[in-house]
């Protein structure tokens, strides 16, 4: 690891002005993915500024019935919040779907919008990664790229979002507020995260300079009838291959609101309007679900190890809505 | 904690000796000890060629960086002997990589520098900062090409009777003229060394004497292959070694931690530490190597075994050649006049692999379990039946009987404790309450039961108690704990009074602690050593039945003994093995494909089980390392460039505690009156073996679909196409 300097940030505008005076800060909230990848010397910063202390670890209620949650909130904190686990199972759910509950104590949500993604040439110095090395090529084009996009991709990157906490975030049509000393800003989720295009270095939206101070989730009545559905390899502590956040209300046998997005199959945590368009109004059967998400899935592109992805995101997709059919064909 | 019996302390299921020490944190392994003032710490800088010369490394950045004490390449660092060595762990063929030593690479992950700096931090920086270009030469790297050029083992695995061919009879004639085959080919990929505790060395030079502390499974072999690097007389060199966090066979060779931290301890003059990332445990440990199978079964309508012919091809690297005894299994394990085996290795441009828990059978017992399930479905036989059908009291491979043999009995047992007789035979006939496809599955298990000469001393001292000591090693399986039990029972005195120790080459000479033979090689030391010293005390004082506390109290001055047994030819009469059963239950979701694994139940017969306890978590952990290579693990391999891609606890899955259900593994009752003093077959490896056959089988059971490459993955379940 390269030798840096430290900063512990008492309030917000410390922070916001040692990052605009300073090209290459990174801020330090659970350190949970940003100290993994200074120890793989992937992330150089020359400046690292604590901002644990910042008071942004409040979950509050909004007018209105939508709820704020403040960048630093950490993700365990988050999932067993009575506010979010009522109004938005689906984002509990998906946070408890993450990581272990080690990290989950430590992550927080700032920085769990900012991780980066796992495909293993990211992670590997020694072979070329566009995203690592604008210009150096891919190696997972052509190389193992089981657990890359097959959504959203660019002949110059493949490499999906990580994310669980997201892909519902995504789904809830969240905004993430953010500071800088130029003033506040807030970008809605899914417009939070770029797609690679020729450019893939660049993942967000968020200016060298701009902290993200916090999180809204607008109010949703869809959203207390809402799912996370994460399939991977392994029953806990593993990235998802195909990971579905679905929020639905049916009334009088059709389709009322229809929220959906995908995790593991897309270079950004996947809001699937394309499916939710088809859903729309639509009876609510497994035949409209599977529709729908074949909608979606129209324009994936699959490459040999992860074209299966494309079904599996199908079968799951349609496996979570028909879950949130009450037996009668309702929704609660 | 009340006194135990003496008499009764074997088989009674003793909690670990050593484990209050390793929950607070008091044992000391290998990367903490301090070995005084001045320690300082090295960083490896690895290759990215699979194969091909250093053109040029520029250190300059480097040596510049804070902190820096010396950066050793193969051109400033000190010429080493590198004097022939070959332990009973190294491939008999080729030679080791002599580090440093000259600008060649063969492998990608092979040691090309070593920062040396006053902390770690500083250490990696400075590793950070070494550029290294290559001429590239061409180099083997996809397995599909190696298996082109795979080759018989050579002369030197011939000397220790692994030819490559063997078998008997005409295997495809009978095949030809079966009334019922199969064929299939099984594909396994390779599986890395992930203990926790990764490879890590200190080292220090005191009056040209060098003292390691190591991870490893041998402390000997560590001091005579450091010996033999450094040209020293063995008694220079001193490795300590009192607990490993792990190992699986993944501490039988010293690694390149081993040399380079001695090397630049006597570079620098200082105390130096050298501990592996994880990332370089993928690239400069061994691993089980990667193979292919294919296995050919003839039979009659009965299910009688008519035919077994059974190919096998593993990697190696190109500079040793390593090779596991894969197909053995398949000659001895069932009845069956025709069999032919093939073994080849197929040289490669990757570091050697090494033996990982049960190395060979667990990958040669996998493709003959898949097989027999495949006849067993052709048959329209149950699958116990089918292995019930083809028992044996003889080794059929050499002709002389088992010195025991419980099969049956694991399967009965095992098979009443699973329910087995709940299963329908048809595929994707049962679900469970959740609506998920179950299957049930089986598989035969078995290791040989070997034994080494050992030496142990007891030292009984005046006050009661005993020290006694053997260089071996405790990896996990509670070595301290069994050898403890077996000198209390032999002694006669409380177990709280006698104290085991082990991991430093001034104890008497174990043998290596791998293949499962710790206690039937130490053990029957420990046991002689013990009864020699109760012997020499009771002798002294002329009465051979007082209480031996009380003896030792009269003497007033310490009784030794040492002792060194070996092996007589006990298993030139007998074929010594362990046998085991093992039954998966596995849900799969009927829409997603994926597979969970609710159960695995095992019976084995081991001959005598020294501490039921300890033995318990040897095979339930093996299960869950069979349920690993089933399910999760592979270590992916860049056809490329041979570069391994994985290699992180984050991409390199094992199974976590969500995944492991319920286990259960029990002894069937076994004497073996021939295969050792002790009467034990050993059961360190036996757990991991049949266990991804018999979770392979149970997803057949459950959805009709057979995954003949592991891992069993989502996506091969739903039959997608894949590599």
């Amino acid at each position: 690891m390269r030798s840096f300097a430290y900063l512990s940030a008492p309030d917000i505008d410390t922070a916001l002005h040692a990052v605009s005076a300073e090209p290459n800060a990174k801020f330090l909230g659970g350190g949970t993915n940003l100290v993994d990848l200074m120890r793989e010397e992937i992330e150089q910063p020359d400046t690292v500024i604590d901002i644990t202390r910042l008071p942004l670890a409040e979950v509050a209620e909004l007018p209105g019935g939508g709820v704020r949650v403040g960048a630093l909130v950490r993700n365990s904190h988050l999932a067993a919040h009575p506010l979010i686990r009522e109004r938005y199972p689906v984002l509990s759910q998906a946070i408890l779907h993450g990581a272990s509950g080690q990290l989950r104590n430590m992550a927080t949500v700032g920085g769990n919008l900012l991780q980066r993604t796992r495909c293993v040439y990211f992670y590997d110095t020694a072979s070329p990664c566009n995203k690592r090395e604008p210009g150096a090529g891919c190696a997972a084009a052509e190389g193992f790229h089981r657990n890359t996009a097959v959504l959203g991709t660019s002949e110059h990157c493949l490499a999906a979002h990580p994310s669980d906490m997201c892909v519902a975030l995504a789904a809830l049509d969240a905004a993430v507020e953010v500071r800088s000393v130029r003033g506040v800003r807030r970008i809605p989720v899914t417009d939070f995260h770029r797609l690679p295009g020729a450019t893939p270095h660049v993942e967000s939206d968020l200016a060298p300079d701009e902290l993200v101070t916090a999180v809204e989730i607008p109010p949703l009545r869809a959203a207390a009838n809402s799912r996370y559905r994460k399939v991977r390899d392994r029953a806990s502590y593993a990235f998802a291959l195909v990971s579905v956040a679905a929020a639905l209300e049916v009334e009088d046998g059709r389709v009322r609101t229809a929220r959906l997005a995908l995790g593991g199959v897309g270079t950004r945590p996947w809001r699937a309007r394309e499916a939710e368009r088809v859903l729309a109004d639509a009876p609510a059967t497994e035949e409209a679900f599977d529709r729908a998400a074949e909608a979606e899935l129209a324009a994936a592109v699959g490459r040999p190890d992860n074209a299966f992805k494309i079904d599996l995101a199908r079968r799951t997709v349609t496996a979570v809505l028909r879950r949130l059919l009450t037996t009668d064909g309702s929704t609660p | 904690m009340t006194s135990t019996a003496a008499a009764s302390v074997v088989g009674q299921p003793v909690s670990r000796v050593d484990g209050p020490l390793k929950v607070a944190g008091g044992a000391t392994y290998a990367a903490e000890f301090d070995p005084g003032p001045g320690l300082c710490h090295g960083a490896i800088v690895t290759s990215t060629v699979a194969s091909g010369r250093i053109a040029s490394i520029d250190t300059a950045a480097a040596e510049a960086a804070p902190g820096v004490v010396a950066v050793l390449t193969h051109r400033n660092a000190p010429v080493l002997p590198y004097h022939e060595h070959k332990g009973l762990t190294d491939p008999p063929e080729g030679e080791r990589i002599h580090l440093l030593q000259d600008d060649r690479v063969r492998h990608q992950g092979q040691p090309v520098a070593l920062a040396v700096a006053e902390t770690l931090e500083e250490a990696v920086y400075a590793a950070s900062l070494v550029r290294v270009s290559y001429r590239p030469e061409s180099a083997v790297t996809a397995f599909s090409d190696a298996v082109a050029h795979a080759v018989p083992p050579g002369p030197r695995y011939r000397d220790r009777g692994l030819e490559g061919d063997g078998g008997r009879g005409d295997a495809d004639a009978a095949l030809g003229a079966a009334p019922v085959r199969i064929e299939a080919e099984y594909v396994m990929p390779r599986l890395n060394h992930n203990p926790i505790e990764p490879h890590g060395t200190v080292a220090r030079w005191s009056e040209g004497e060098l003292t390691l502390w190591d991870k490893t499974q041998w402390v000997d072999n560590v001091r005579a292959e450091m010996a033999a690097v450094f040209g020293l007389p063995p008694d220079r060199v001193r490795v300590v070694s009192p607990f490993v966090g792990g190992a699986f066979g993944s501490g039988l060779r010293p690694w390149a931690n081993v040399t380079l931290a001695a090397m630049a301890s006597r570079h620098v003059d200082r105390p130096v530490k050298v501990v592996l990332t994880r990332r370089q445990m993928f690239g400069i440990t061994g691993y089980r190597p990667r193979s292919t199978h294919r296995v050919a079964l003839g039979a009659d309508r009965d299910g009688q075994l008519l035919a077994i012919r059974h190919e096998g091809v593993s990697e190696t690297s190109t500079y040793e050649t390593y090779a596991e005894e894969q197909l053995g299994s398949s000659e001895y394990l069932y009845a069956c006049r025709d069999v032919a085996t093939r073994y080849r290795v197929a040289p490669r441009n990757v570091q050697t692999p090494n033996d990982m828990r049960g190395p060979g059978k667990v990958t040669g017992v996998h493709a003959l379990e898949c097989a027999m399930d495949e006849l067993a479905a052709a048959l329209d036989m149950d699958p116990v039946e089918l292995r019930l059908r083809n028992d044996t009291i003889v080794d059929q491979s050499t002709g002389v009987p088992f010195s025991s043999r419980s099969l049956r009995e694991c399967y009965q047992a095992a098979g009443e404790r699973f329910g087995w007789s709940r299963r329908n035979p048809r595929p994707g006939a049962m679900r469970d309450e959740r609506g998920r496809l179950v299957g049930y599955g089986c598989a035969s298990a078995t290791w040989p039961a070997m034994r080494q000469a050992a030496e142990a001393r007891a030292r009984l001292l005046p006050d009661g108690s005993a020290v006694v000591s053997s260089s071996s090693s405790d990896m996990g399986p509670g070595t301290y704990t069994s050898m403890t039990q077996v000198a209390a029972e032999t002694l006669g005195l409380p177990l709280e009074r006698v104290r085991f120790e082990l991991g430093d080459t001034r104890m008497p000479t174990a043998p290596v602690h791998g293949g499962s033979w710790t206690m039937a090689s130490l053990g029957s030391a420990v046991q002689a050593a013990c009864a020699e010293a109760r012997r020499r005390a009771l002798a002294e004082i002329g009465r051979a039945d007082a209480d031996l506390a009380a003896v030792l109290r009269q003497i007033g001055e310490p009784v030794e003994a040492t002792v060194r047994t070996e092996p007589g030819d006990e298993l030139r009469r007998y074929s010594a093995h362990s046998f085991g059963a093992v039954f998966a239950e596995v849900a799969v979701d009927p829409d997603l494909c994926t597979v969970r694994v609710p159960r695995l139940v095992g019976a084995y017969g081991v001959g005598r089980v020294v501490n039921p306890k300890t033995a318990r978590s040897q095979i339930t952990g093996g299960m869950v390392m069979g349920m690993g290579m089933a399910l999760t693990e592979r270590t992916e391999v860049d056809p490329r460039d041979a570069r391994p891609v994985n290699s992180s606890l984050a991409d390199y899955l094992v199974p976590v505690n969500a995944d492991v259900g319920e286990l259960d593994a029990v002894f069937v009752d076994e004497e073996d009156p021939h295969v050792n003093p002790l009467g034990v077959k050993g059961l360190g490896e036996i757990g991991t073996v049949g266990v991804a056959a018999a979770i392979c089988n149970a997803v057949y059971h459950a959805t009709g679909r057979r995954v003949r490459e592991l891992p069993v993955t989502v996506e091969r379940v739903l039959g997608a196409a894949v590599r």
